[in-house]
């Protein structure tokens, strides 16, 4: 019954991108001038797809919801890109990135699709580089390598904790040069709306002008979706507040299948949530496990004691602490994948160690002491302080500290009012990343011809699980050095086609249920706000479909979804009109997708009996409590195909298969 | 992270219906306000109890809240991001305010950024500024060279970083009594300037952006280094110094 | 030469027009103190070098004219900044802390201006006028001997000591920020020497309009 074609090359591993690239077909400079492509989202991906695609000649029109394009939520990864450069000699090969890249993903991508990222992962830095992007460099003037979560060798590029936003300024710079040569015209403010499908082809979109309120018809040879992942249907997770999956909805709702929504990663380091009044999580870059050490105490009434404030972390002894990933993956440490580290804290959290003073008690340590004390040892010797005290050596440490993680340390300090240099930091999991999206081949375009797919929008070779510092590389891998040649071959149909008329039919069927739905929600006489469904729904995600996940509670949460739909609709409320900026009537739009990608979400995990990467189901576990995958039966992508309601999704399974690297139980021990 | 007890406060804040309408400050009343909320979580709290009046909630740009994207932009009694200095309003904690406080919140104010809606302002010449010369200029192809064939000193490695970290909030103009945009403009021109990748195009690229900048309407810089003092990201008034120097040894030697 | 026209007209060349032309009447006020100063404790000198500054062709014809086209360009060019500056903001902040990021007189240069402007029509009515009537539409007799009685005779007055006193306590305000504003203008700026700038130019701001000020309430005194 599958419909899936991955497209994928034949020929051995290495060799397939190389021949693909050398037998798929192009279009010629001047025929490229009179081909329009759209491309909606200008993070990484959308960013690097639309500056490399203007610099080949296409006509470019790109669409963001923010004023800038320099504002898309690529900006505020923090940590790192990686790539397999082995510029420390450390071992590192483009199949050693590949390789830890499926094992991270807990085996659930395309093994080609995955070499083919860690192959042009190098071209990446190159590029960034000669943009201007200042990447950390040492004192002999070449460039610095961090370690990440899940690897044995130092391959992660960075520029101080802020390496997103410097990638992303590199793409903005390249936009805005062609946006100055007018080969990018550039929609600031405008929300894609809709699809709209001439012929059986995505021939173009529905957009609102946000500031105006306008509905404008926009055509194209080709549509790439660029609009990032869908962590908000948690409401709180670390994504913008305005990122949002109705983009990559919109497309599914036309056929684009849509793969893996369960795969959704929690973050293990994040700020725990202050109270009912919070609205965003903040992440603490993965970064800092490369120096810090998670713990909690060893003795409950420790834990309490913390809690109720009569104890501080800081008089709690050595031997009282319990350091539980050191002491369950003894391998990796505090470096174990970002799946396996976040249910360890769970894990210890729910067990009542806990050391939040909240209502939910939920965090855990994450403490620079050692760090401190051992870079400001390695500083005295440096300078040659022979008797230094204990008071110098932190001193030097912290500076050591600051140095390498100083902006991350002053934004904690600014949101929880507490010190991290001087008592450890309180951590505890959020929803980050998802590893679904759109299904795509491995030509990166959906079920939708003429549609493509980018990014954190696609699902992607992350497979179950991502590890740290590769959302930038894929991002940018998808944008700046895979599309581009890929979707020649797609258009290398239309060069005789013409511009696209935006009078049809079809643009005037798309228009039209727009604005129904824009007046629906003006109109609609509710009592309750958006955010408050947007809030319920949530919260039955993070407790049902969160970390841990079960059968019983799956089937609870499709139901009250729906529930909370039905009463959506009824019940919402937006005031103001549609003639201008309204800001509920956008989150209205957008939380309406959610509550429908929630559902799928949830019987996509319902489905997936196994445990693997960022996916637990608690019926899946060895008796220590790790993840137990079900190879001969989930081996497979999940790709859903729209019917309607969410629940009379089609289910195709697109088989993985593994002929370079054996499926193993993934082990950090 | 403390669970103290609310704040009750008296905001006054700008509402303006589009560009083209006449605003004025409105006075709201919020209260329990717990000290831990971020000024963001605040004003959703004000949004959500205008909502439930079925009221106009307040429009304001926010994105992030990591203080990176650079969306948000409030002027905050009377500074911009508020009274903490290096952080942006989306960072700013309500236990910098004290319970019964009252609250002046307006929009950046320049010509150069006109409102659009209440404390939504359009902050496009920044793009134009930027599409004007704020690039390297070169293609994507996989073939460029090796990252580390040209070293780079770090100290201008580190410098230049320091420049780059400009989030483009606006805060330097609405800050600067001559709504100049220079901190904004020199960090970009900086950046470039002190790389071995910015060289071929360094003259050009600080004339053309400078010339753009002039045309948007921003204000010229008199060196009162109020932009340095409440830019979030902290860039230094030393990258105006340097593209002063760059943009007059560019006007006396380029042909 | 219309690069030059525009690179004048730019944001940045006005601005290092600007500085230019204080860096040039920073200079011209530590000779004019300099001279004022010898009045304290030599008539003789103070004569010599009035006399050689009043008569001589160079500093007559072609320095006096270069300060006056200095003079009067930083004072129109001053305006024509703070007009386009102001229309950069069309509408005002209902709330403003100002002195939260800049000192006063960084943020009102045009105040301490026009008082030295106003001083400075002063000035010209006392000395400046009076000496160009007498050299050049007049003709009268030089008598080299005449500028200390001259000078000294005008500080009798209390009010004009107390206007002038006043004027060099504004200038003093214009200078802890010009100074090292000119500097930053013209991108003189370096993490090892700006200090240094910064030191000095609060040193001279503070001590030359000191020194003037002496200058007038040691002649007023010395006369009671």
């Amino acid at each position: 019954m599958t419909k899936l074609d991955s497209k994928i090359p034949a020929g051995p591993l290495k060799d397939k991108w190389t021949s693909h690239k050398n037998n798929i077909r192009l279009v010629n400079p001047a025929n490229k001038r009179a081909i329009d492509v759209i491309v909606v989202g200008t993070g990484l991906a959308g960013g690097s797809a639309a500056a490399t695609l203007a610099e080949l000649g296409y006509n470019v029109k790109a669409f963001c919801y923010q004023d800038s394009p320099r504002r898309a939520h690529s900006i505020a990864a923090q940590g790192g890109i990686n790539a397999a450069k082995n510029y420390q000699g450390d071992g590192d090969s483009t199949y050693r990135l590949f390789y830890d890249t499926v094992k991270g993903g807990d085996y659930r991508s395309r093994e080609a699709n995955v070499y083919r990222l860690a192959e042009v992962s190098t071209n990446i830095i190159d590029q960034c580089v000669a943009q201007g992007v200042p990447f950390a460099r040492d004192y002999g003037g070449l460039l610095d390598n961090r370690s990440f979560g899940g690897v044995q060798v130092s391959r992660t590029f960075y520029a101080k904790g802020q390496t997103g936003q410097q990638l992303l300024l590199g793409c903005y710079s390249a936009m805005s040069r062609q946006i100055g040569k007018g080969k990018i015209k550039m929609y600031n403010r405008h929300e894609m709306m809709d699809l709209v499908i001439v012929g059986g082809k995505a021939r173009g979109i529905i957009a609102r002008n946000l500031v105006t309120g306008e509905i404008e018809r926009h055509s194209a040879h080709a549509v790439v979706i660029a609009s990032g992942g869908y962590g908000n249907v948690f409401f709180l997770s670390t994504n913008a507040m305005g990122s949002n999956c109705s983009a990559a909805w919109k497309i599914h709702k036309r056929g684009a299948f849509f793969a893996n929504p369960c795969f959704t990663q929690i973050h293990p380091t994040c700020i725990p949530q202050h109270g009912e009044q919070q609205s965003k999580l903040t992440l603490m870059s993965e970064s800092l496990r490369n120096d810090g050490r998670i713990w909690v105490p060893k003795k409950i009434e420790d834990a309490e004691a913390i809690r109720e404030g009569k104890k501080k972390a800081t008089d709690l002894k050595e031997e009282d602490r319990d350091y539980f990933l050191e002491r369950r993956y003894p391998a990796f440490g505090n470096l174990v994948p970002r799946d396996v580290a976040s249910r360890a804290a769970k894990e210890r959290c729910d067990a009542g160690f806990g050391v939040e003073k909240n209502a939910t008690n939920e965090a855990v340590f994450l403490d620079f002491e050692a760090a401190i004390m051992r870079y400001g040892r390695e500083q005295a010797n440096i300078k040659g302080i022979h008797n230094a005290t204990d008071a110098q050596i932190r001193e030097l440490g912290e500076k050591v500290i600051e140095s390498k993680y100083g902006n991350l340390f002053q934004m904690y300090k600014q949101i929880t009012n507490d010190d991290p240099y001087k008592t450890p930091m309180k951590i505890y999991p959020a929803v980050h990343y998802t590893m679904g999206g759109v299904w795509v081949d491995y030509n990166l375009m959906t079920t939708v011809p003429g549609c493509f797919a980018i990014g954190e929008a696609n699902f992607s070779e992350h497979g179950a699980n991502r590890l740290g510092a590769s959302a930038l590389m894929q991002g940018l891998a998808d944008g700046y050095f895979v599309l581009p040649y890929t979707i020649g071959d797609y258009l290398a149909d239309d060069i005789r086609t013409g511009a696209i008329p935006t009078n049809s039919p079809e643009f005037d069927e798309a228009e039209k249920a727009v604005k129904t739905k824009i007046d629906f929600f003006v109109n609609n006489k509710g009592t309750k706000s958006v955010d408050y469904f947007h809030k319920r729904l949530g919260k039955v995600m993070w407790n049902k479909v969160g970390m841990a996940r079960n059968e019983k509670g799956l089937k609870e949460a499709i139901a009250e979804i729906k529930q909370i739909r039905e009463e959506f609709y009824k019940d919402v409320r937006v005031p103001g009109a549609n003639d201008g900026i309204n800001q509920e009537l956008e989150k209205a739009g957008r939380v309406a997708d959610f509550l429908e990608l929630g559902e799928l979400f949830a019987k996509d995990a319902l489905e997936r009996e196994e445990s693997c990467g960022g996916h637990f189901r608690e019926e899946h576990q060895t008796p220590e409590g790790e993840a137990v995958r079900v190879d001969d039966k989930f081996t497979y992508v999940a790709a859903w195909e729209y019917k309607g309601e969410p629940s009379d999704a089609v289910l195709h399974k697109e088989e993985l298969i593994y002929e370079n690297i054996e499926l193993k139980t993934r082990s950090y021990k | 992270m403390s669970t103290t007890k609310g704040m009750n406060l008296t905001l006054k804040v700008w509402r303006q219906k589009n560009s083209q309408a006449q605003g004025s400050m409105e006075t709201y009343k919020v209260s329990d306000i717990s000290p831990d909320s971020s000024f963001l979580e605040m004003m959703d709290i004000l949004n959500e109890q205008l909502v439930g009046e079925n009221n106009e909630p307040v429009a304001f740009d926010h994105d992030c809240r990591e203080g990176i994207c650079g969306s948000c932009s409030m002027y905050i009694n009377g500074e911009a991001h508020g009274p903490v200095k290096g952080v942006t309003t989306c960072q700013l904690h309500m236990r910098s305010f004290k319970d019964g406080d009252t609250i002046y919140i307006e929009p950046w104010r320049a010509k150069a950024f006109p409102v659009i809606k209440d404390l939504v302002v359009d902050r496009g010449a920044f793009d134009r500024v930027m599409a004007a010369g704020g690039f390297i200029s070169v293609n994507t192809s996989g073939n460029t060279q090796d990252a580390n064939a040209i070293p780079i000193q770090k100290e201008n490695a580190d410098k230049a970083m320091d420049a780059a970290t400009c989030i483009g909030c606006g805060a330097c103009v609405a800050t600067c009594k001559n709504a100049s945009a220079m901190l904004f403009v020199s960090a970009k021109v900086s950046q470039f300037a002190l790389l071995p990748q910015g060289q071929v195009e360094r003259q050009e690229r600080v004339l053309n952006m400078v010339k753009q900048m002039d045309e948007e309407g921003f204000g010229n810089c008199s060196n009162t280094g109020a932009c340095e003092v409440e830019c979030p990201k902290g860039i230094s008034l030393e990258n105006i110094a340097r593209m002063n120097r760059e943009y007059m040894s560019a006007s006396i030697s380029a042909e | 030469m219309s690069w030059l026209k525009q690179t004048f007209t730019s944001s940045i060349g006005r601005k290092y027009a600007m500085a230019l032309s204080a860096l040039f009447l920073i200079i011209f006020l530590l000779q004019h103190f300099a001279i004022n100063f010898t009045s304290v404790f030599s008539e003789k000198t103070f004569n010599e070098l009035s006399h050689f500054m009043g008569t001589n062709p160079l500093v007559q014809f072609a320095l006096q004219p270069v300060l006056i086209f200095g003079v009067v360009y930083h004072f129109v060019m001053g305006f024509v900044l703070e007009i386009k500056n102001n229309k950069a903001r069309n509408v005002k902040y209902a709330m403003n802390k100002g002195e939260a990021n800049s000192t006063w007189f960084s943020r009102n240069m045009i105040v301490s201006g026009l008082v030295i402007l106003a001083f400075l029509v002063v000035h010209f009515y006392d000395f400046w006028i009076p000496e160009i009537l007498h050299k050049y539409v007049e003709f009268a007799p030089e008598d080299p001997n005449r500028y200390w009685t001259e000078t000294v005779e005008k500080f009798h007055d209390p009010i004009r000591v107390g206007i002038y006193s006043l004027s060099f306590v504004l200038l003093s305000m214009h200078l802890l920020h010009g100074f090292q504003s000119a500097f930053q203008s013209v991108g003189a700026r370096h993490s090892k020497y700006t200090p240094l700038i910064a030191k000095i130019g609060k040193i001279y701001a503070i001590a030359i309009p000191a020194g003037f000020i002496f200058i007038a309430l040691y002649h007023h005194l010395n006369a009671l």
